[in-house]
């Protein structure tokens, strides 16, 4: 049995709806019989995993603050994607604008104004931006691969946060613990509703998918992103600089993943320490694609995503499979994600005689 | 055996899975196919690698399990690129991503236990040779096959018909076609390949170098292979040279903490990570050499006209 593609002449706009879909259903699908696998009842386990963290209150909020670092970072990554920047150090920008943010409240802590959180969040969006440029600079005027600069970027982001918050930045009464002083009160992102933690950073993350989603839509930045993705030569001969490019998209997506990760540890953890993100700048790759890279699908495919972790910690506690399950469906997603698209574009067709073609074969 | 030796020995240990995920990945570059998901066929090598020795008690069929496990593990990427025609560096970030996720559960029930070390192989006669002898003829199985596939890739690729064949597919994958080579079905061979060397590379992680199973213990080290590649220009002689450079840097870190310099361990271990960046912008400034030698399909989908 072979597989022939056959090209579509135009792409396909049912399966360009519909193919998301079709990977979240194959996922399911998968993840129940990895269930079975580990000898779990795929009925109940899927159950909790997908469903029970929708029915409560508290889980809500928690999916909530689990979506915002993934849609901000997402919508960010879907620019350079879609402008053929291959970002993919999202983590590392993230670290480095929790730390930048983070100066203001561990270093200037005895300042107290109302400034400090504005301040926090300029800083959060420069430092991730900062650390994006790095990679920028190096693909822009050095021809430098950017996939490869931005990931080694994350290790390094990693082990600088590290030896932060063990070294000069540890806390002098947290007991030798590997943690900064707690940000005061006016150093915390405020809650969105009084019904639980969710905060302000979701209200970032609709915001910024809603701003890009009419820059991408209605704005000449949004056509010359799409037109110097699809062919840098075209791009060029209408004028626009993909050298330019590279700038505007890696340090607009740096900007949003410093901006997720100052609000993630202002909003959420209150302090720095060794850890600060579950993987966010990775599962963001794969929330960008689930969005097929539009930004309002992405707000969409963030919350889902969000509902992984949710559901992963959900399934840890009252199944007891490890926490790598979560690891294990997010991959499978994207794996989905990549196959169901090829329907957009091609018609597949599966072939079942073993004589190919007349003339395959023959030039041997 | 003297200090000199040692520290030796130590980078001899560290290259060897850099030479290994390369040498695999130069190949399935070669033929035009970028395969981001080298950490996730590393990681996935090394936990099935474990797995399997601690089930037979035999490292041998531990390294055979660790080499099907990355070939079968890169065939998902395989379909989904060569197949379905999906995004190259998509799909690999996918592998990797799953791989890491796979491995944890593959490897979560042997968390803590010490495995079977693979022991030496001494080659008689040339073992005795001062020096030398001890670090080159006195060492795993994995090494020597590390060497092995250094010279066998670079004389298939230079000096062998199939050789030609792939690299007129790196080249100009519709010329190729054209000649009547079979572009899809020679890329799935190099992707598995890749993945074989890849597994290998995982299996040399958890038996030989730290010989225990540890979560996401690849490190970033199937992205440092990616790096060689380029660094090496796709000439496996160069991937040994630059394995062994960077071998040599990870392990300056481990001595230069022992030996207690006052630099916090952290900025030590980021060494190799900016190590390689400063390497791909010394090699890729260059801008004619790296067009020169970049297979010119590299990354490009195809899909053979019918």
């Amino acid at each position: 049995m072979r597989i022939e593609l056959e090209k579509r002449p135009n792409p396909s706009r049912l399966f360009s709806i519909l193919s998301p879909f079709l990977a979240l259903g194959l996922t399911v699908v998968a993840g129940g019989i990895m269930f079975a696998l580990l000898g779990k009842s795929p009925g109940s386990a899927l159950y909790s995993f997908f469903i029970e963290p929708l029915l409560d209150v508290w889980s809500l909020h928690e999916i909530a603050i689990k979506a915002a670092p993934l849609i901000l970072i997402g919508v960010g990554l879907s620019v350079c994607y879609r402008s053929n920047n291959w970002n993919i150090g999202a983590e590392g920008q993230f670290i480095a604008g929790a730390i930048a943010g983070a100066i203001v409240p561990v270093v200037f802590h005895e300042w107290h104004s109302p400034l400090v959180l504005p301040l926090m969040l300029v800083f959060g969006m420069i430092g991730g931006a900062l650390y994006a440029a790095i990679p920028a600079f190096l693909k822009a005027h050095m021809n430098t691969n950017e996939i490869l600069t931005s990931l080694m970027l994350v290790y390094i982001a990693q082990l600088f946060l590290d030896w932060l918050v063990r070294g000069p930045w540890r806390s002098p009464d947290a007991y030798n613990f590997p943690v900064t002083r707690d940000f005061a009160p006016e150093a915390i992102l405020p809650e969105l509703v009084s019904s639980g933690r969710a905060n302000l950073g979701f209200a970032f993350a609709i915001i910024a998918a809603i701003v890009l989603w009419i820059m991408m839509r209605y704005t000449l930045k949004g056509f010359e992103i799409t037109v110097l993705g699809q062919s840098e030569r075209a791009g060029r001969f209408a004028g626009f600089s993909s050298r330019r490019m590279i700038w505007f998209s890696m340090l607009l997506s740096g900007a949003l993943a410093g901006l997720a990760g100052i609000s993630e540890v202002s909003g959420t953890i209150g302090k720095l320490q060794p850890i600060i993100s579950p993987g966010y700048g990775f599962t963001a790759i794969i929330v960008a694609f689930l969005g097929r890279l539009n930004p309002l699908s992405i707000v969409a495919a963030g919350l889902f995503l969000a509902l992984t972790y949710v559901g992963g910690e959900a399934v840890q506690l009252t199944l007891s499979v490890s926490d790598k399950v979560t690891r294990v469906f997010q991959g499978l997603l994207l794996f989905f994600v990549l196959s169901c698209d090829t329907l957009i574009l091609y018609k597949i067709r599966l072939v079942f005689s073993r004589l190919g073609r007349g003339n395959e074969g023959g030039a041997h | 055996m003297g200090m000199i030796e040692a520290i030796l020995l130590t980078v001899i240990t560290a290259a060897t899975p850099l030479v290994l995920a390369s040498v695999g990945e130069l190949v399935t570059e070669r033929t035009g196919v970028l395969n981001l998901g080298v950490e996730g066929m590393m990681v996935m090598g090394a936990a099935i690698a474990f797995a399997a020795t601690q089930v037979t008690g035999s490292p041998y069929i531990g390294i055979l399990a660790g080499i099907a496990g990355g070939a079968l593990f890169s065939l998902l990427f395989g379909f989904l690129t060569l197949t379905l025609v999906a995004n190259q560096v998509a799909t690999g970030l996918a592998l990797t991503i799953l791989g890491l996720g796979v491995s944890g559960q593959i490897g979560e029930p042997y968390v803590g236990m010490s495995g079977a070390r693979l022991e030496p192989i001494t080659i008689p006669l040339l073992a005795d040779i001062p020096f030398i002898g001890p670090l080159l003829f006195k060492q795993d199985i994995i090494f020597y096959i590390s060497i092995a596939l250094v010279i066998g890739v670079n004389w298939f690729l230079f000096k062998s018909r199939a050789g030609l064949k792939i690299r007129a597919i790196g080249d100009n994958h519709a010329s190729a076609h054209a000649l009547g080579i079979h572009v899809i079905r020679t890329r799935y061979l190099a992707v598995m390949f890749g993945g074989a060397c890849a597994g290998l590379a995982g299996a040399q992680l958890s038996l030989v170098y730290t010989p225990q199973w540890v979560e996401n213990m690849s490190a970033g080290r199937g992205w440092i292979a990616l790096a060689l590649v380029v660094f090496a220009s796709w000439r496996p002689w160069r991937v040994l040279l630059g394995g062994y450079l960077f071998g040599a840097v990870s392990i300056s870190q481990l001595h230069a903490q022992a030996f207690g310099i006052g630099i916090p361990s952290q900025f030590l271990s980021a060494l190799p990570y900016a190590a390689t960046i400063i390497v791909l912008i010394l090699i890729s400034h260059n801008r004619r050499m790296t067009l020169i030698n970049t297979p010119a399909s590299l990354g490009k989908p195809f899909v053979p006209d019918r």
